[in-house]
């Protein structure tokens, strides 16, 4: 009973004290001070008490829990039980595909598995392949230099013929100078990057080739593609990223196109681009590989053809191996644009140069050009009555340009997924093959190929393929695609 | 830089043979711009990567290459898939795969292009790359497009690449800490600008214990090195089954173009599927991929001549004993033994210019790199031995070196005084 009593009591004795001490502490002579001119009342000594107790607790480190590296027994586990995928996925059945292999040179007859065949899967436009000037150039260039250069064009690699090749380029297309690359694929990834840096902007066909899309890639600037050969989608693009952006006047623009697509065998129509791009104020970058020697009255390419003169372009690429019958490639332009090049391309510095009988054979080739305008008109006139015969084949349409030398026939339907179309081309081309012994390919995708365009035979028409093997292969493509597309 | 220009890509007019002829430029604008003129001065090279002497025309090759010039024409203007593989390629891919002793291999036109474009295809964004700090211009290019993590261990450092490797595996990747899809570690056979050898077996071990692919580039070091000119696998005595990818080219040994990468058959298979260097690009010209096979050919001595080991054993004692001298005369000289590159230490990048415009006046063509090949501070003379070379030619150019290193200052560490020929005198007189 005492202590039920003793608590509360002690507990209003407890209270009492403390009221006592904060009414004495309020009247303590001192509280009533004044300092400065200011009253300190009695709640000013507690205001302050408090602001120090609320810094000290602010000054006080976070909690935070203690940093635990690993052990090394648990690295050691963790290295243990990490299991990498497989350096390459399963090989499927269409991996396993042989190619058809030549047993001579891939002219416009050739032979495959022991049987002649018209051929027309080699881009050998002006039928300069065997040409006897060209031949005859190599072997002395053989016998002179032997085959490989040694080394890069820096290091003891400059050849004279590499030298003479670059001005007779040069000379041809009416530009001040041109540089040499070793091969085609690499002209347009070295190119690009050489010029374009992180944070430029590059608006570019969809449809260009993988040569470009890596190219692109490695430079690290802003890309905006615009659709295939559509110069309305160029112009809102081209609208689109100058409006949008208030900082492009200050950045490096460019436009990139080929002149004839590898992928669909379209023309660029280069004269509503170069408007497009004085109004805009950009640059062109233009890839001529499959012009080169074909468009133009006297073979100079896509500037010919649209009658523009050659400076309004600031760079052309294009690769030597297709019209020129010969390997490497080149890019010409200002001497500026050559020689920025010659440091920083890596394609040309970290690279051997090219083999001296290929620049020499590129020489003969242009030199053969300039005197035969003939194999040009040859290739036109080939080139139209194919794309005319096989209009109106079953189950495939023509996606190319009737000038073009690249005829390409795509299914009209797809039937939905691309392996399957590859699967119905390739066995359309297998059946040409052994039915009819003329030899056409299908375009082919590699995984890291951006391009969406649809998958197509690929037709390379030259001006060594007579009326009849043209004849032959429109007849004999419009039979197999009958049979192929009624089943 | 501009004021150098006469330095670098001087022209030459004959094959880059042991010997051969120097165009000389002439120039009215402090080297702004550079004339050709007709002149020309026999120099001994070297500066080509010219190292069994296949880089001139040979008795063997070259009437083999110009016959398959007459019966494939230059170029099949087509690539390997669409019409562009003659029964040449499906020869050269069989003799390469048996040379470096894997079970198949693929072949490009060019070695640059090899290694740009199949990164992108063995690898993509989760996986992990490590290379060397010294590798390649194409190598890091290839790897960039590839788009997967790079991380660089210390040049030839087998410690820190496994350090490396147990830390980023542990790790997982960047910010999301999941684990690896796989880890390519690449390596170099020979390091162009250092003439080291890799340290193969250490780095072979290191990646059979966490599981990683090793990615070997041979370009420097096919056909130059090893018992039988296969390369640092055989020198070192690696297996060629453990390495996963080998790569190599075909310009520095073999006297052509090209590059090509061996593998397991499945490998071959799935590349020649993907990859894009064989889907778009021209296949190698069928003259050069003969020059390959008669190459391959007299090293192996399957053409019945011992010009093969001979020429082998040439390019080792040709190193070894180049590498001795220029020691003993004070030079500051880089490499192993056994590689036939071998850099000579300058430093001072004003040297640069002195040295080669002196040793050009005494006939002899070496090259210098400089920045951005080399860092700034740390510019050098590369020399590259040929088995072309005889022992005269390497006695005259180590006289010119001598005397142009005495006037250039470069001789960094003091000269091996020769005893051994003091005491014969001795003897003698006795």
């Amino acid at each position: 009973m005492d202590l039920a009593n003793y608590v509360p009591s002690a507990f209003t004795s407890l209270l009492k004290n403390a009221t006592e001490l904060i009414t004495f502490a309020y009247d303590v002579p001192f509280a009533r001070a004044v300092v400065f001119g200011v009253h300190i009342g009695g709640h000013l000594f507690v205001e302050g008490l408090l602001l120090v107790v609320i810094i000290f607790l602010l000054s006080q480190k976070s909690y935070k829990p203690p940093k635990r590296p690993l052990t090394k027994k648990e690295i050691d586990e963790l290295c243990d039980e990490w299991v990498p995928e497989s350096l390459i996925p399963p090989v499927t059945e269409e991996m396993k595909r042989e190619v058809p292999v030549l047993l001579s040179a891939a002219g416009p007859h050739t032979i495959i598995n022991g049987k002649k065949v018209v051929n027309f899967a080699s881009a050998n436009y002006l039928g300069l392949m065997g040409y006897e000037k060209l031949l005859d150039s190599c072997t002395s260039s053989l016998e002179k230099y032997g085959v490989g250069s040694c080394g890069p064009r820096q290091f003891y690699g400059t050849i004279d013929v590499h030298l003479d090749c670059e001005t007779r380029i040069a000379e041809f297309l009416g530009t001040p100078d041109s540089i040499l690359y070793s091969y085609g694929l690499s002209t347009m990834f070295s190119a690009i990057p050489a010029f374009c840096k992180k944070g430029d902007l590059i608006v570019v066909d969809e449809g260009v080739h993988w040569g470009i899309q890596n190219g692109l890639y490695l430079s690290r600037s802003t890309i905006v593609y615009f659709k295939h050969n559509d110069m309305q989608s160029l112009q809102s693009t081209l609208e689109k990223v100058t409006q949008d952006n208030k900082r492009a006047k200050k950045l490096r623009r460019y436009i990139v196109v080929e002149a004839v697509y590898q992928n669909s065998g379209q023309i660029a129509p280069l004269d509503e681009i170069i408007q497009l791009k004085e109004k805009y104020k950009f640059r062109v970058l233009l890839d001529e590989s499959n012009s080169f020697g074909v468009l133009g009255k006297s073979g100079r390419g896509l500037t010919e053809h649209f009658h523009v003169p050659v400076d309004k372009i600031d760079i052309i690429t294009a690769a030597m191996g297709h019209a020129l019958a010969s390997e490497g490639g080149f890019c010409t332009g200002s001497h500026r644009v050559v020689d920025h090049q010659r440091l920083s391309s890596s394609g040309y510095v970290f690279s051997a140069s090219l083999p001296p009988y290929l620049a020499s054979a590129a020489i003969a080739a242009i030199d053969v050009i300039e005197e035969n305008p003939q194999l040009i008109t040859k290739l036109r006139d080939n080139s139209q009555i194919l794309s005319t015969g096989l209009l109106g084949i079953q189950g495939l349409e023509l996606a190319s340009d009737i000038m073009s030398p690249l005829v390409f026939l795509r299914l009209k339907t797809s039937t939905g997924s691309l392996k399957r179309d590859l699967q119905l081309l390739e066995d359309l081309a297998d059946r040409v093959l052994k039915e009819h012994s003329v030899f056409v390919t299908t375009s082919k995708r590699s995984i890291v190929d951006k391009c969406n365009l649809p998958v197509g035979i690929r037709i390379y028409v030259s001006a060594a393929h007579t009326e009849s093997d043209l004849q032959k292969a429109c007849e004999s493509l419009k039979t197999v695609a009958a049979s192929l597309f009624t089943d | 830089m501009k004021a150098e220009t006469d330095c670098f890509g001087r022209p030459i007019s004959s094959p880059p043979d042991a010997w051969f002829d120097v165009v000389e430029g002439v120039s009215n604008d402090n080297n702004k711009t550079l004339n050709r003129t007709t002149k020309t001065s026999r120099c001994l090279n070297l500066g080509s990567y010219n190292y069994l002497g296949f880089g001139a025309a040979d008795e063997y090759c070259t009437p083999r290459v110009i016959e398959s010039l007459k019966r494939f024409s230059a170029n099949t203007c087509a690539t390997r898939v669409e019409g562009g593989t003659t029964e040449l390629h499906s020869e050269l891919e069989d003799v390469v795969a048996n040379f470096v002793r894997k079970p198949a291999a693929l072949v490009t036109g060019m070695g640059y292009v090899t290694n740009s474009a199949i990164f992108p295809v063995l690898i993509s964004k989760g996986g992990l790359i490590i290379s060397d700090s010294l590798n390649h211009n194409s190598i890091v290019n290839g790897a960039r497009g590839s788009g997967a993590t790079i991380r660089v261990f210390q040049h030839n450092t087998p410690s820190h690449l496994e350090k490396l490797l147990s830390e980023l595996i542990a790790d997982g990747q960047p910010r999301t800490h999941r684990p690896w899809k796989k880890i390519i570690v690449v390596v170099e056979g020979i390091y162009s600008m250092e003439g080291e050898i890799c340290e193969l077996p250490a780095i072979v071990s290191i990646c059979k214990k966490y599981k990683a692919y090793v990615y070997l580039d041979e370009a420097h070091s096919i056909g130059a090195i090893g018992k039988t000119g296969r390369g640092v696998c055989e020198l070192l005595g690696v297996d060629a089954a453990d390495v996963d990818i080998m790569m190599g080219t075909f310009t520095k040994s073999f006297g052509s173009c090209g590059g090509y990468i061996a593998g397991s058959k499945e490998l071959i298979q799935y590349l020649k599927h993907t990859c894009p260097a064989h889907l778009y690009a021209t296949s190698i010209s069928p003259p050069a991929a003969q020059q390959i096979i008669p190459a391959i050919k007299v090293i192996l001595e399957e053409d019945g001549s011992t010009q093969g080991a001979k020429k082998l054993a040439q390019i080792r004692d040709n190193s070894n004993y180049f590498r001795s001298e220029l020691q003993k005369m004070g030079f500051e000289v880089l490499g192993d033994e056994d590689s036939p590159v071998m850099p000579i230490m300058l430093y001072n990048p004003a040297k640069i210019p002195a040295f080669s415009r002196e040793c050009l006046k005494h006939k002899l063509a070496v090259v210098v790199v400089a920045f951005p090949a080399t860092p700034l501070l740390l510019a050098r003379v590369r020399i590259c031995i040929s088995a072309a070379h005889t022992r005269e030619d390497m006695v005259k150019a180590l006289t010119v070196i001598s005397e142009v290193g005495d006037l250039v200052g470069i001789k960094y560490f003091p000269a091996q005084i020769k005893t051994p020929q003091l005491e014969d005198g001795r003897a003698k007189v006795d």
